[in-house]
């Protein structure tokens, strides 16, 4: 009994001691909510950018997300940012019903609201001064005419969110783009399990001559491993949205033909310093910001390998 | 002597104690009769030990170390009204789906399938609003029927084949979640998101019965007159407290009700401590367990019009995990995986501590890289003082 109540002294010792920070507040503080987890590579890009955004304008940034892709729960994360008064929200909105009430109710609390990534189409109308992102469908679009320019005719879609809107638009967009055959290949977001299922759907299916991922690190990176065990590099064309390390030297060697950059980056650190600016001086650009797409082929992949890796791009 | 409950006679001697002590009178009066006065089970206790031996009680001692530490570390907003609010509302739908899942663990039984159920009956749900244009009482009723059934079929499996539900309900767990998949992209023509059932769903009573705030006037009136906090544009912080907690309360003294006060309640504590004893004492245990899987789906199906009903869409994801949430609940609550010893007020408050954890940590200055961290030792921190103050108390195991 005696060395509980020691250990309970201590514990509280602890939270005293991690209390402290907490007290020393900055009066500007900015809650990013977000629904990529954070084992998501794409999204630390994003979170990198909120970090430095807020290094950059000298103000509190804090970056919220669901454990997983929930939005019963970041519904509730935004009603706990909301409570918290920031000096402004950014939130992404894969699910407008969800997330709107929310959304709504951080901008009767007269909280200025920023909407990054998804939900281009809802910002506007939920009370948000502007979104930065890109246009999922028109980006799907664009990869598709590339990739029935380079050749191909039958393409495979693998969708690692399954459930959120933006990436269901990402594969609709394809095949307006692509003209040809697109069929949607539903995965997690563990890249064995994404890599084990391709290399299914291509041996299942020989006609099949073009991938197109919707994330790099998740479901590229093991699209272009499976294409590889299936023996079938070059023959099937694999290209992705977003960006990793591991995928752009994939397009760097040739075996993966681009990747769709949406620059993730900005949709963090864009809205931080756009918030941080309309809190000091009441500045605000006067409409959306879109932050992609840069299709990155072999020339331009060397370059941004590095930045990648850094978790810049 | 009855109605007495198994918490009483809680001691080194184990379970198939309770069992006996938990059965209708009538059925064991010849055994308890003969030994008389000297029996220890009659042995008088005082009320401090009575209310100490209960099974709750490590939870909500769980529950006050959280607070403490929450009250030291978060960011004062936290235990504000809305605070309090954004914390009950995770932790009601948690909590209805834990709740059942402790009745079922006190009946010695698994549902691994109740996460995969919530999506499936909000798919559902959606269904019979949007594609068949159902009226809202009409589709809820039907919704719980279809989670009957599918819950009849888990338990039934269980029975009949006798395999561990562990196993049975591990499947079903992968099956609804696939059919959610499946059906939602059939019903959408592709999307793996449903939206417009709000609209779909129309207002009136039943309406406000499943979705948004209960007691809006209540607190229109105390934000009028100053007593909680408001918005600069005059509507309060909190409108009303969110439905699905009215449930959570509900639910939780209906479940502790049940088990203490009925004759349905003994037989779940006799079905999970000792199955052969409980049928030799005339416990129709396989009606019993099959009961409390149709209830468990069940209260799946509210949760999933809960939420349905209150985001106005559903998709593939929807409580992805919660089976794992609700059994931990469940656990924190005082349930033993092995059945026969739980109760459902425990779980009442274990699910308040799961969501005070996972929301209260956005409300530290805590990175949230380390967010699963702090939920996995949190957890197991309370679960480790509850068991602490359990063997204290109760000098059991």
């Amino acid at each position: 009994m005696k060395s509980f109540i020691t250990g309970l002294a201590a514990a509280a010792a602890l939270t005293l001691a991690v209390a402290v920070p907490a007290a020393a507040q900055q009066n500007t503080r900015i809650i990013v909510v977000s629904h990529g987890q954070a084992n998501d590579p794409f999204w630390s890009v994003v979170k990198n950018g909120v970090a430095a955004g807020g290094q950059d304008m000298k103000v509190q940034v804090d970056y919220r997300a669901p454990e997983t892709f929930d939005m019963v729960a970041m519904a509730q994360l935004i009603d706990a940012a909301v409570n918290q008064k920031p000096a402004g929200l950014i939130v992404s909105i894969p699910d407008s019903s969800a997330l709107g009430p929310s959304i709504q109710k951080a901008v009767a609390a007269g909280i200025p609201v920023i909407s990054m990534n998804s939900g281009s189409d809802v910002s506007k109308k939920l009370g948000a001064l502007l979104h930065v992102g890109q246009d999922e469908i028109e980006a799907g679009r664009i990869a598709g005419a590339k990739l029935k320019e380079l050749g191909g005719k039958v393409g495979l879609c693998v969708n690692q969110e399954v459930g959120n809107v933006s990436l269901d638009l990402r594969c609709k967009g394809f095949g307006e783009g692509f003209g040809g055959k697109v069929t949607v290949l539903p995965v997690t977001n563990d890249p064995a399990d994404i890599r084990a299922k391709v290399k299914a759907a291509v041996a299942a299916d020989a006609s099949i001559d073009t991938i197109l991922a919707l994330g790099a690190g998740t479901a590229g990176e093991p699209s272009v491993a499976a294409v590889k065990e299936a023996g079938k590099t070059g023959a099937i064309r694999v290209a992705t949205f977003d960006m990793s390390a591991g995928f752009l030297k994939s397009v760097a060697s040739g075996e993966a033909v681009f990747a769709i950059d949406q620059q993730q980056y900005l949709q963090g650190y864009l809205p931080v310093v756009f918030l941080a600016n309309y809190a000091k001086y009441g500045l605000m650009p006067g409409g959306n910001v879109p932050s992609g797409p840069n299709l990155i082929t072999k020339e331009k992949a060397a370059q941004v390998i590095d930045l990648s890796a850094k978790g810049i791009r | 002597m009855q109605v007495a409950g198994s918490f009483f006679f809680t001691d080194p001697f184990g379970e198939a104690l309770m069992v006996n002590t938990t059965q209708p009178t009538a059925n064991l009066a010849p055994a308890t009769a003969v030994k008389a006065i000297q029996d220890e089970r009659l042995r008088e206790v005082s009320l401090l030990t009575k209310i100490m031996r209960r099974p709750e009680l490590g939870a909500l001692a769980g529950l006050v170390l959280v607070t403490i530490f929450f009250l030291s570390t978060a960011d004062a907003s936290m235990f504000t009204l809305a605070g309090i609010m954004n914390i009950l509302s995770p932790a009601s739908q948690l909590g209805i789906l834990a709740i059942a899942a402790a009745l079922l663990m006190i009946g010695g039984e698994f549902d691994l399938s109740i996460g995969s159920m919530v999506a499936f009956t909000g798919l559902v749900f959606g269904g019979f609003i949007t594609l068949s244009g159902w009226p809202l009482l009409v589709a809820i009723a039907a919704t719980f029927v279809v989670a009957a059934v599918l819950g009849g079929i888990n338990g039934q499996m269980v029975i009949r084949t006798r395999l561990p539900s562990f196993i049975v309900t591990l499947a079903f767990l992968f099956i609804l979640r696939g059919l959610s998949l499946v059906g939602l992209k059939w019903a959408t023509g592709g999307s793996t998101q449903m939206r417009g059932i709000g609209d779909q769903a129309g207002e009136g009573l039943i309406r406000e019965l499943f979705s948004g705030v209960a007691f809006e006037g209540v607190f229109s009136w105390l934000a009028a007159h100053d007593v909680i906090a408001k918005f600069p544009n005059g509507t309060p912080t909190v409108t009303g407290v969110p439905i699905s907690i009215v449930w959570f309360i509900l639910f939780a003294l209906a479940a502790t009700w049940l088990l203490l006060r009925t004759r349905a309640g003994n037989w779940i504590f006799a079905a999970g401590g000792d199955a052969n004893a409980a049928r030799n004492s005339g416990v129709p245990v396989d009606r019993v367990k099959t009961a409390l899987f149709m209830l468990t789906a069940a209260a799946a199906a509210l949760v999933a019009i809960l939420t349905v009903l209150d985001a106005g869409s559903t998709d593939a994801r929807r409580g992805f995990q919660k089976e794992f949430e609700a059994i931990i609940a469940a656990v924190i609550g005082g349930c033993l995986l092995t059945g026969g010893y739980g109760s459902a007020i425990g779980a009442f408050f274990g699910a308040i501590i799961f969501g005070m954890v996972s929301i209260g940590l956005t409300y530290t200055r805590f990175d949230s890289d380390w967010f699963q961290v702090f939920l996995g030792a949190m957890l197991l921190l309370a679960v480790l003082f509850n068991n602490f103050i359990r063997r204290k108390v109760t000098g059991e195991r």
